[in-house]
């Protein structure tokens, strides 16, 4: 069509349908990234929670494999044979000792597997209840925090969501818990509860967990939510205030809906790094317990215990308490640095 | 002071004096729960025996009576009761015993750590990314991720048993200077690295500039502007720090022995001395609870830029 240059016409040509190679033009070419991905990422380029994951990550698997195949328990007394009188020889062995039997062993030319860290005062292979009490820490840990989240996020998302009176009632109440000295009333709760749960569990399932733990984990469901519900509950404030939580109420759906499909999965990057963070604190508690006599029954040990049993012969075994003192801080400071990598990573709010 | 400061510090202090309420009454139900009473277990008692020990400690009249007396005798003439395993003394005087020792242990460790972690903090704040920088992070990291009975236990075996420079007996004032170290590590590292975030925030502020560009002098803009802000938040942190300092001697003293409220209230727990248990676990926590009341309170009337709920 032919047109003056100085007319107002509008040009036709710009209005055809595109050519499939100018389609191809706009096409992207990179995968659409999604929130998860970017943050790992992220987590990915951050050395230092890289490295503390790897070490969680060792940690974690050997005190779940390696007692598969490690030819002593964590509860054989090894001096202690059927039949036989008590072999002393085998009590407090330093580090690739052996007791008396074994040594004879090796003189006819047998191999007997070393105890790496030696043995405890009652003849038990030191390695392998180190191995075990950091599976014990690490569950405390891990199980407590399960304990936490699940109460946390069902209490805080209720009085999050409802608002008004129930938020009202609900929040007086975390207020008063969070007020109370949490250490002071765990030692109480655990000291009583030690002595309630024990004939309650004779018998029972539980009773191989023992009182002590389970009494543990009480105490962690029935003072440490709050600050988990506390936190969830802000997140959902905020959130119930948006656009597609109103639009999701104009459609018909219930409160139950929009907890569990809209905000819940909307704060899950908030939640799981406090849970990680939780691990670490739950471990302090459980060794900080075990020094008091109120953590994990014998003969299980962790590694608050192990450390405890070890003040009665420090001046003579002092690797008996260096050696769970490293594990325990190697735990607690890699789960810190990982902790505080994740939020650097998936929460974008700090990220400004 | 306005009208408002002085609802919050009111609305405060009904929460607070609440709380210890509650911690009484959770302390005293708790610990009638437990399953056979105190004189349970002990050596040659026959069921008459038993009866007049109940009936001269009033454990046989109703619960909610033996709750009415112990709360209306901690309210009126601020009585424990007497203890049941130290016979003829009363719970209250083994706890202020006990509490001259722990006191002393407890201010020093919360002064030094101010002190050495505010200055920490400053310094690390001030010569940010350089090797001093670096050492005192990696230090305080490791002395916060460790637990205080094995940082204690170590802290023993080094100096009291290897090197013999100070005594493993915490009885004598010598002997107060590694359950010092060890109940002020952790509060150090945190007051440290508290310090010098907040520090690394200020020195980034508009004002701090501004200082620099008047020609203010260096060690006028570090003390007279930037230690002086950044200390707020630090401030909100003596509240836990004590209750830390609190918890954290009942296993220091144990360790290095230290005849104080930490461990009579341990030792009350493994020889089940019910009353001493309760009156150290309400004292202990009302303790608490006041602190982080006062803590609370000046940390609004410090700064006046927080807006109160």
């Amino acid at each position: 069509m032919k047109k003056n240059i100085f007319s107002g016409h509008v040009d036709l040509d710009m209005f055809l349908p595109a050519s499939d190679k100018e389609k191809e033009y706009m096409v992207q070419m990179r995968p659409s990234s999604t929130f998860f991905r970017d943050g790992v990422k992220r987590l990915y380029k951050n050395k230092v929670a890289f490295v503390s994951f790897l070490i969680i990550l060792v940690i974690a698997l050997s005190s779940i494999l390696i007692p598969a195949f490690w030819p002593y328990s964590y509860e054989t007394q090894l001096g202690v044979q059927p039949g036989k009188p008590v072999d002393a020889s085998y009590n407090n062995l330093a580090p690739f000792e052996y007791g008396r039997t074994e040594q004879a062993k090796i003189d006819a030319g047998e191999r007997v597997f070393p105890h790496i860290f030696g043995t405890d005062a009652a003849g038990r292979d030191y390695f392998i209840r180190v191995i075990y009490g950091t599976r014990v820490s690490l569950a405390v840990g891990l199980f407590a925090s399960i304990i936490v989240l699940i109460i946390g996020m069902l209490i805080g998302s209720v009085s999050g969501y409802f608002g008004g009176k129930v938020d009202m009632v609900i929040m007086r109440f975390v207020d008063i818990i969070y007020s109370l000295p949490d250490m002071l009333m765990v030692i109480l709760l655990s000291a009583v509860l030690k002595l309630t749960l024990k004939p309650l569990i004779a018998g029972t399932a539980l009773e191989s967990i023992g009182s002590n733990m389970i009494s543990l984990f009480i105490v962690f469901a029935l003072l440490y939510w709050v600050g988990m519900a506390r936190l969830i509950r802000g997140q959902i404030l905020s959130l119930r205030e948006q656009e597609y939580v109103l639009s999701a109420q104009a459609t018909g759906a219930k409160g139950r809906w929009i907890i569990t499909k809209h905000l819940i999965p909307n704060c899950i990057s908030v939640v799981i790094i406090s849970s990680a963070l939780q691990i670490p604190s739950a471990i302090f508690t459980e060794s900080y317990l075990s020094f008091l006599g109120l953590g994990v029954n014998a003969p299980m040990p962790s590694l608050g215990s192990l450390a405890s049993e070890a003040l009665n012969g420090l001046t003579s075994y002092p690797y008996r308490l260096v050696i769970p003192a490293i594990v325990i801080s190697l735990i607690v400071l890699s789960l810190n640095l990982f902790g505080d990598g994740l939020r650097d990573a998936f929460d974008p709010k700090l990220n400004q | 002071m306005n009208s408002k400061m002085l609802l919050y510090i009111g609305k405060r202090i009904v929460l607070a004096i609440f709380t210890i309420w509650v911690v009484i009454t959770v302390t005293f139900f708790v610990m009638h729960a437990v399953p056979g009473g105190p004189f349970v277990g002990e050596k040659a008692t026959t069921p008459a025996v038993q009866a007049a020990m109940e009936a001269k400690y009033g454990l046989d009249k109703p619960l909610m009576v033996q709750y009415g007396t112990y709360l209306k005798d901690i309210v009126t003439k601020f009585d424990f009761g007497p203890s049941l395993k130290q016979r003829g003394r009363m719970v209250i005087d083994i706890i202020s015993d006990g509490m001259r020792t722990s006191m002393k242990l407890g201010l020093l460790a919360a002064i030094s750590s101010a002190i050495v972690g505010i200055v920490l903090g400053a310094i690390a704040a001030l010569r940010r990314n350089k090797l001093i920088d670096r050492i005192v992070m990696v230090l305080t990291t490791a002395f916060v991720s460790m637990p205080s009975f094995i940082m204690g236990s170590l802290l023993l075996v080094l100096f009291a048993i290897k090197l013999q420079l100070l005594p493993a007996n915490g009885s004598t004032s010598a002997g107060l200077v590694l359950p010092i170290v060890t109940l002020a590590l952790y509060p150090m590292a945190y007051i440290t690295r508290l310090t010098r975030s907040s520090m690394l925030d200020v020195l980034g502020q508009d004002y701090i500039r501004t200082a620099r560009a008047k020609g203010v002098s260096g060690p006028r803009i570090i003390f007279g502007h930037a230690l002086k802000n950044s200390l707020i938040p630090v401030l909100t942190y003596f509240g836990p720090m004590l209750a830390y300092i609190v918890t954290g001697s009942l296993v220091v003293e144990q360790i290095f022995a230290v005849p104080g409220i930490g461990r009579a209230f341990v030792s009350s727990i493994t020889n089940r001395d019910y009353p001493m248990i309760m009156g150290t676990t309400i004292i202990l926590a009302a303790l608490i609870v006041i602190m982080n009341l006062v803590t609370d309170i000046l940390y609004k009337v410090v700064d006046p830029r927080i807006t109160l709920e």
